[in-house]
């Protein structure tokens, strides 16, 4: 099954678009193993997630921990802090 | 136990009309005793700001700020509540945020107002880019910790319910 990452902001700059489908790899099961996953992907990659601890993620469109279980998601999002208001 | 009040949630790149958002809520209504509106208004710091541009999550940002509306409305006494949060390019001057919140007596009303801004700065997803005057790209503004704060000092808040 494929899962959907959604990039915003600086995120989505760097990485240099705004989404993409991804077949996650085994052994990717929480939030952090995807954001580890993610990072070993190349430059554009690494440079985005250089400090994962700063990276906001939703998953279906809800705010979610690093710790989370990722199963089932469909659309992950990947975000710096929000700014609006 | 009044009946549930439905908050009123709108993400769109066009401006807004606070008296037009106020009088929606209270026209044809004689319960009303409060209402607290916040507006939010790009700022040009000191004439370096061409303008702000606002990137957000489409199906989240609403999702999210009707969470939070849905929360202040379980929180407090409330009447009406509405949320209006712009998006895409904003000229300094320009409405970037609203809230308006109506209730019987005024605390209450100033008090979600209040909690609703403090959690959209720091939950709902949008982001700000600002665009200077002298043609630059200034970057992504940076989250205030402070805002952080200020959302996170609701928590140990109880508010009163009468």
């Amino acid at each position: 099954m494929s899962t959907r990452l959604i990039y915003f902001a600086w995120v989505r700059e760097r990485i240099g678009k705004p989404q993409e489908d991804v077949e996650l790899p085994a052994g990717i099961e929480t939030v952090a193993d995807l954001l580890r996953w993610l990072k070993s992907r190349g430059e554009e990659y690494e440079h985005a997630l250089q400090y994962p601890d700063v990276i906001r993620v939703a998953i279906n469109q809800e705010h979610v921990e690093h710790r989370e279980k990722i199963s089932g998601a469909r659309e992950i999002a990947l975000f710096p802090p929000m700014t609006g208001g | 136990m009044p009946g549930a009040v439905v908050p009123t949630v709108r993400i769109q790149a066009e401006d807004f009309d606070v008296a037009a958002e106020t009088a929606r809520m209270t026209q044809g209504r004689a319960d009303i005793g409060a209402v607290v509106t916040f507006s939010g208004l790009c700022r040009d710091e000191a004439g370096r700001l061409a303008a702000l541009e606002l990137e957000h999550y489409p199906g989240m940002a609403e999702a999210e700020i009707g969470r939070i509306a849905a929360e202040a409305v379980r929180r407090w006494p409330l009447q009406g509540l509405t949320a209006i949060h712009r998006h895409g390019r904003i000229a300094p001057g320009e409405n970037i945020v609203l809230v308006v919140a109506a209730s019987t007596h005024r605390q209450a009303a100033f008090e979600a107002a209040n909690f609703l801004m403090d959690f959209l700065k720091s939950r709902a997803p949008f982001w700000k880019k600002e665009h200077h005057t002298d043609g630059s790209e200034g970057g992504w503004v940076d989250a205030k910790e402070a805002d952080d704060e200020a959302a996170s000092r609701w928590k140990q808040a109880v508010p009163k319910r009468n």
